[in-house]
Protein backbone atom coordinates (compact mmCIF):
# COMPACT_ATOMS: atom_id res chain seq x y z
CA UNK A 1 0.00 0.00 0.00
CA UNK A 2 2.78 2.60 0.90
CA UNK A 3 4.80 1.53 -2.17
CA UNK A 4 1.51 2.33 -4.26
CA UNK A 5 1.50 5.73 -2.38
CA UNK A 6 5.38 6.58 -3.58
CA UNK A 7 4.39 5.73 -7.13
CA UNK A 8 1.11 7.62 -7.20
CA UNK A 9 2.63 10.56 -8.67
CA UNK A 10 4.25 8.97 -11.53
CA UNK A 11 0.78 6.92 -12.10
CA UNK A 12 -1.10 10.54 -12.41
CA UNK A 13 1.62 11.59 -14.74
CA UNK A 14 1.78 8.67 -16.82
CA UNK A 15 -2.31 8.82 -16.59
CA UNK A 16 -2.11 12.59 -17.49
CA UNK A 17 0.74 11.89 -20.24
CA UNK A 18 -1.54 9.68 -22.05
CA UNK A 19 -4.60 11.79 -21.75
CA UNK A 20 -3.01 15.30 -23.48
CA UNK A 21 -1.02 12.41 -26.00
CA UNK A 22 -4.00 11.21 -27.17
CA UNK A 23 -5.31 14.99 -27.72
CA UNK A 24 -2.16 15.88 -29.77
CA UNK A 25 -2.76 16.35 -33.61
CA UNK A 26 -6.78 16.51 -33.59
CA UNK A 27 -8.41 19.98 -34.84
CA UNK A 28 -8.84 21.69 -32.23
CA UNK A 29 -11.04 24.05 -34.22
CA UNK A 30 -13.53 20.33 -34.39
CA UNK A 31 -16.60 21.62 -32.66
CA UNK A 32 -19.69 19.06 -32.38
CA UNK A 33 -23.11 20.19 -33.93
CA UNK A 34 -25.91 21.00 -31.64
CA UNK A 35 -28.25 19.61 -34.58
CA UNK A 36 -27.41 16.18 -34.52
CA UNK A 37 -30.39 14.22 -33.49
CA UNK A 38 -32.99 17.17 -34.76
CA UNK A 39 -34.96 17.54 -37.29
CA UNK A 40 -33.72 19.92 -40.21
CA UNK A 41 -35.25 23.59 -38.77
CA UNK A 42 -37.85 25.30 -40.41
CA UNK A 43 -37.03 27.24 -43.84
CA UNK A 44 -38.31 29.41 -46.36
CA UNK A 45 -35.72 29.81 -49.37
CA UNK A 46 -35.60 30.60 -52.71
CA UNK A 47 -34.55 28.04 -55.23
CA UNK A 48 -31.51 29.44 -57.01
CA UNK A 49 -33.04 27.38 -60.45
CA UNK A 50 -36.23 27.93 -60.59
CA UNK A 51 -36.91 31.33 -58.61
CA UNK A 52 -39.72 29.98 -56.38
CA UNK A 53 -39.70 29.87 -52.44
CA UNK A 54 -39.47 26.45 -51.10
CA UNK A 55 -39.67 24.87 -47.35
CA UNK A 56 -38.92 21.67 -46.18
CA UNK A 57 -41.72 20.28 -48.10
CA UNK A 58 -39.43 20.17 -50.81
CA UNK A 59 -36.69 18.30 -49.60
CA UNK A 60 -35.78 15.12 -50.34
CA UNK A 61 -37.84 11.74 -48.73
CA UNK A 62 -34.75 8.90 -48.76
CA UNK A 63 -31.65 10.13 -46.95
CA UNK A 64 -29.65 12.79 -48.52
CA UNK A 65 -26.76 15.62 -47.66
CA UNK A 66 -26.87 18.93 -47.00
CA UNK A 67 -24.26 20.82 -48.03
CA UNK A 68 -23.74 24.31 -47.58
CA UNK A 69 -21.58 26.36 -50.16
CA UNK A 70 -20.60 29.89 -51.79
CA UNK A 71 -18.18 30.69 -55.06
CA UNK A 72 -16.59 33.30 -52.24
CA UNK A 73 -14.98 29.96 -51.32
CA UNK A 74 -12.31 28.58 -52.11
CA UNK A 75 -12.18 25.26 -50.33
CA UNK A 76 -15.44 24.84 -52.17
CA UNK A 77 -13.59 25.07 -55.06
CA UNK A 78 -11.59 22.05 -53.94
CA UNK A 79 -14.58 20.16 -53.30
CA UNK A 80 -16.91 20.22 -56.12
CA UNK A 81 -15.43 17.72 -58.13
CA UNK A 82 -15.58 15.30 -55.42
CA UNK A 83 -19.30 16.58 -54.98
CA UNK A 84 -19.84 15.49 -58.00
CA UNK A 85 -18.76 11.98 -58.09
CA UNK A 86 -21.20 11.34 -55.29
CA UNK A 87 -23.95 13.06 -57.72
CA UNK A 88 -22.43 10.34 -60.08
CA UNK A 89 -23.51 8.00 -57.84
CA UNK A 90 -26.90 8.34 -57.15
CA UNK A 91 -26.35 10.66 -53.48
CA UNK A 92 -29.10 13.24 -53.02
CA UNK A 93 -27.33 16.54 -52.54
CA UNK A 94 -29.33 19.32 -51.71
CA UNK A 95 -27.09 22.59 -52.12
CA UNK A 96 -27.64 25.63 -49.60
CA UNK A 97 -25.75 28.66 -51.75
CA UNK A 98 -24.41 30.29 -48.21
CA UNK A 99 -24.37 34.98 -48.54
CA UNK A 100 -23.55 34.24 -51.89
CA UNK A 101 -24.25 36.11 -54.92
CA UNK A 102 -27.06 34.38 -57.08
CA UNK A 103 -25.83 35.44 -60.11
CA UNK A 104 -21.92 34.21 -59.63
CA UNK A 105 -23.65 31.22 -58.00
CA UNK A 106 -25.53 30.52 -61.07
CA UNK A 107 -22.46 30.57 -63.42
CA UNK A 108 -20.39 28.56 -60.98
CA UNK A 109 -22.55 25.63 -61.53
CA UNK A 110 -22.85 26.50 -64.75
CA UNK A 111 -19.42 26.20 -66.00
CA UNK A 112 -18.52 23.44 -63.43
CA UNK A 113 -21.38 21.20 -63.23
CA UNK A 114 -24.15 20.54 -60.42
CA UNK A 115 -23.97 18.25 -58.51
CA UNK A 116 -26.95 19.38 -57.13
CA UNK A 117 -30.80 18.56 -56.67
CA UNK A 118 -31.95 21.32 -55.36
CA UNK A 119 -29.99 24.41 -54.45
CA UNK A 120 -31.43 26.86 -52.35
CA UNK A 121 -30.27 30.55 -51.63
CA UNK A 122 -29.41 31.42 -48.03
CA UNK A 123 -28.40 35.21 -48.80
CA UNK A 124 -28.01 36.71 -45.60
CA UNK A 125 -26.96 33.35 -43.83
CA UNK A 126 -30.02 33.10 -41.87
CA UNK A 127 -30.83 29.51 -42.33
CA UNK A 128 -27.05 29.05 -41.66
CA UNK A 129 -27.18 30.17 -38.01
CA UNK A 130 -30.34 28.29 -37.70
CA UNK A 131 -28.11 24.85 -38.46
CA UNK A 132 -25.06 26.56 -36.51
CA UNK A 133 -22.79 27.04 -39.74
CA UNK A 134 -19.89 28.87 -38.98
CA UNK A 135 -18.51 29.04 -42.88
CA UNK A 136 -18.35 26.96 -45.79
CA UNK A 137 -18.17 24.04 -46.76
CA UNK A 138 -20.67 22.60 -44.34
CA UNK A 139 -22.03 19.23 -44.96
CA UNK A 140 -24.93 17.80 -42.82
CA UNK A 141 -26.14 14.04 -43.34
CA UNK A 142 -29.86 13.89 -43.27
CA UNK A 143 -31.63 10.37 -42.76
CA UNK A 144 -34.63 8.87 -44.12
CA UNK A 145 -36.57 10.18 -41.12
CA UNK A 146 -35.40 13.47 -41.58
CA UNK A 147 -32.77 13.78 -38.96
CA UNK A 148 -29.95 15.78 -38.97
CA UNK A 149 -27.40 12.55 -37.87
CA UNK A 150 -23.79 13.72 -38.59
CA UNK A 151 -22.20 16.84 -39.71
CA UNK A 152 -18.83 18.00 -41.22
CA UNK A 153 -16.77 21.12 -41.84
CA UNK A 154 -14.15 21.79 -44.68
CA UNK A 155 -14.27 19.71 -47.82
CA UNK A 156 -15.50 16.19 -48.74
CA UNK A 157 -12.71 14.18 -50.05
CA UNK A 158 -12.69 10.03 -49.97
CA UNK A 159 -11.53 9.63 -46.47
CA UNK A 160 -14.53 12.29 -44.92
CA UNK A 161 -16.39 9.94 -47.52
CA UNK A 162 -15.80 6.67 -45.87
CA UNK A 163 -16.98 7.38 -42.40
CA UNK A 164 -19.94 9.61 -43.25
CA UNK A 165 -21.75 7.40 -45.63
CA UNK A 166 -22.69 4.76 -43.10
CA UNK A 167 -24.80 7.47 -41.63
CA UNK A 168 -26.58 8.28 -44.68
CA UNK A 169 -29.67 5.83 -44.08
CA UNK B 1 -1.36 71.93 -45.14
CA UNK B 2 -3.00 69.48 -47.83
CA UNK B 3 -1.21 66.67 -46.83
CA UNK B 4 -2.52 66.78 -43.15
CA UNK B 5 -5.86 67.25 -44.64
CA UNK B 6 -5.02 63.84 -46.63
CA UNK B 7 -3.67 62.34 -43.67
CA UNK B 8 -6.50 63.16 -41.54
CA UNK B 9 -9.01 62.14 -44.29
CA UNK B 10 -7.02 58.81 -43.76
CA UNK B 11 -7.12 58.30 -40.57
CA UNK B 12 -10.50 59.06 -40.67
CA UNK B 13 -11.65 56.13 -42.79
CA UNK B 14 -8.94 53.37 -41.01
CA UNK B 15 -11.27 54.29 -38.12
CA UNK B 16 -14.36 54.43 -39.76
CA UNK B 17 -13.81 50.66 -41.34
CA UNK B 18 -12.93 49.45 -37.96
CA UNK B 19 -16.16 50.79 -36.21
CA UNK B 20 -18.46 50.23 -39.58
CA UNK B 21 -20.28 46.95 -38.18
CA UNK B 22 -21.25 48.74 -34.79
CA UNK B 23 -22.11 52.01 -35.99
CA UNK B 24 -24.64 50.84 -38.16
CA UNK B 25 -26.56 49.30 -34.72
CA UNK B 26 -28.37 52.22 -33.23
CA UNK B 27 -29.96 50.74 -30.13
CA UNK B 28 -33.36 52.07 -29.00
CA UNK B 29 -32.41 52.44 -25.10
CA UNK B 30 -28.30 52.73 -23.59
CA UNK B 31 -29.48 49.78 -20.98
CA UNK B 32 -30.11 47.75 -24.81
CA UNK B 33 -26.89 48.96 -25.83
CA UNK B 34 -25.04 47.70 -22.37
CA UNK B 35 -26.74 44.21 -23.22
CA UNK B 36 -25.60 44.12 -26.59
CA UNK B 37 -22.25 44.92 -25.29
CA UNK B 38 -22.05 41.99 -22.27
CA UNK B 39 -23.62 39.93 -24.56
CA UNK B 40 -20.96 40.09 -27.65
CA UNK B 41 -18.67 39.52 -24.61
CA UNK B 42 -20.36 36.84 -22.42
CA UNK B 43 -20.85 34.58 -26.08
CA UNK B 44 -17.64 32.99 -27.85
CA UNK B 45 -17.66 32.57 -31.35
CA UNK B 46 -18.01 29.41 -32.71
CA UNK B 47 -15.55 29.84 -35.56
CA UNK B 48 -12.70 30.67 -33.82
CA UNK B 49 -10.42 29.38 -30.63
CA UNK B 50 -10.86 31.94 -28.27
CA UNK B 51 -12.60 35.22 -29.03
CA UNK B 52 -15.84 36.72 -27.55
CA UNK B 53 -18.27 38.07 -30.66
CA UNK B 54 -17.12 41.77 -29.74
CA UNK B 55 -14.13 40.77 -30.69
CA UNK B 56 -13.76 38.81 -33.62
CA UNK B 57 -13.68 39.98 -37.27
CA UNK B 58 -14.83 36.47 -38.50
CA UNK B 59 -17.89 36.47 -40.32
CA UNK B 60 -20.21 33.96 -38.39
CA UNK B 61 -19.07 36.91 -35.46
CA UNK B 62 -20.62 39.67 -37.17
CA UNK B 63 -23.34 37.88 -38.09
CA UNK B 64 -24.48 36.82 -34.71
CA UNK B 65 -24.20 40.07 -33.81
CA UNK B 66 -26.21 41.63 -35.97
CA UNK B 67 -28.54 38.72 -34.59
CA UNK B 68 -27.56 39.64 -31.28
CA UNK B 69 -28.73 43.15 -31.87
CA UNK B 70 -31.82 41.93 -33.58
CA UNK B 71 -32.96 40.41 -30.66
CA UNK B 72 -32.52 42.35 -28.23
CA UNK B 73 -34.72 45.32 -30.34
CA UNK B 74 -36.97 42.94 -30.47
CA UNK B 75 -37.56 42.68 -27.05
CA UNK B 76 -35.62 39.08 -26.26
CA UNK B 77 -34.82 38.31 -22.80
CA UNK B 78 -30.62 37.51 -22.54
CA UNK B 79 -31.38 33.86 -21.16
CA UNK B 80 -33.81 33.49 -24.72
CA UNK B 81 -30.80 35.10 -26.70
CA UNK B 82 -27.93 32.80 -24.79
CA UNK B 83 -30.97 29.84 -25.23
CA UNK B 84 -30.92 30.72 -29.01
CA UNK B 85 -26.93 30.67 -29.61
CA UNK B 86 -26.59 26.98 -27.37
CA UNK B 87 -29.55 25.86 -29.69
CA UNK B 88 -27.56 26.30 -32.51
CA UNK B 89 -23.67 26.20 -31.62
CA UNK B 90 -23.93 24.42 -28.78
CA UNK B 91 -22.46 24.99 -25.18
CA UNK B 92 -19.49 25.55 -26.70
CA UNK B 93 -20.76 29.13 -27.44
CA UNK B 94 -20.97 29.98 -23.47
CA UNK B 95 -17.74 31.34 -22.37
CA UNK B 96 -19.53 30.01 -18.28
CA UNK B 97 -20.05 26.69 -19.03
CA UNK B 98 -23.96 25.35 -17.53
CA UNK B 99 -23.40 22.46 -14.75
CA UNK B 100 -24.07 19.39 -16.47
CA UNK B 101 -22.41 15.41 -16.19
CA UNK B 102 -19.94 16.56 -18.83
CA UNK B 103 -18.83 19.93 -17.44
CA UNK B 104 -18.79 19.08 -13.68
CA UNK B 105 -14.81 18.06 -14.00
CA UNK B 106 -14.83 21.60 -15.01
CA UNK B 107 -16.76 23.15 -11.85
CA UNK B 108 -15.95 20.87 -9.26
CA UNK B 109 -12.44 19.65 -10.38
CA UNK B 110 -10.11 22.60 -9.13
CA UNK B 111 -12.19 22.51 -5.65
CA UNK B 112 -11.65 18.47 -5.50
CA UNK B 113 -7.99 18.81 -6.19
CA UNK B 114 -7.57 21.75 -3.59
CA UNK B 115 -8.92 19.52 -0.92
CA UNK B 116 -7.36 16.69 -2.14
CA UNK B 117 -3.83 18.56 -1.81
CA UNK B 118 -4.75 20.15 1.32
CA UNK B 119 -5.57 16.29 2.96
CA UNK B 120 -2.11 14.58 1.69
CA UNK B 121 -0.60 17.69 3.21
CA UNK B 122 -2.07 17.97 6.63
CA UNK B 123 -1.30 14.30 6.61
CA UNK B 124 2.36 14.66 6.00
CA UNK B 125 2.65 17.31 8.22
CA UNK B 126 0.74 15.37 10.91
CA UNK B 127 2.80 12.24 10.44
CA UNK B 128 6.04 14.23 10.18
CA UNK B 129 4.93 15.63 13.75
CA UNK B 130 4.08 12.47 15.16
CA UNK B 131 7.87 11.24 13.81
CA UNK B 132 9.62 14.05 15.60
CA UNK B 133 7.54 14.03 18.57
CA UNK B 134 8.67 9.90 18.82
CA UNK B 135 12.14 10.73 18.45
CA UNK B 136 12.40 13.16 20.86
CA UNK B 137 11.10 11.16 23.27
Amino acid sequence: MRKLLVFLPFIVFIGLGSVLYKQLGTNPEYMPSALIGKPVPDFKLVSLQTDTVQDQTSLPKQAYLLNFWATWCPTCEMEHAYLRTLAKQGIPIVGIDYKDDKHKAQQWLATRGNPYQWVLTDELGKFGVDMGVTGAPETFVVNSKGIIVYRYQGALDDRVWQEMKGYLK
Amino acid sequence: MKLIKLACLMMAFLLSSYSFADTLMTFSSELNQTRFQSLAKELRCPKCQNQDLADSQAGIAKDLRIQIHEMIEQGKTDQEIVDYMVARYGDFVLYRPKYSAATSILWVGPAAFLIIGLVVFAGVVYRNKKRRAGKAL
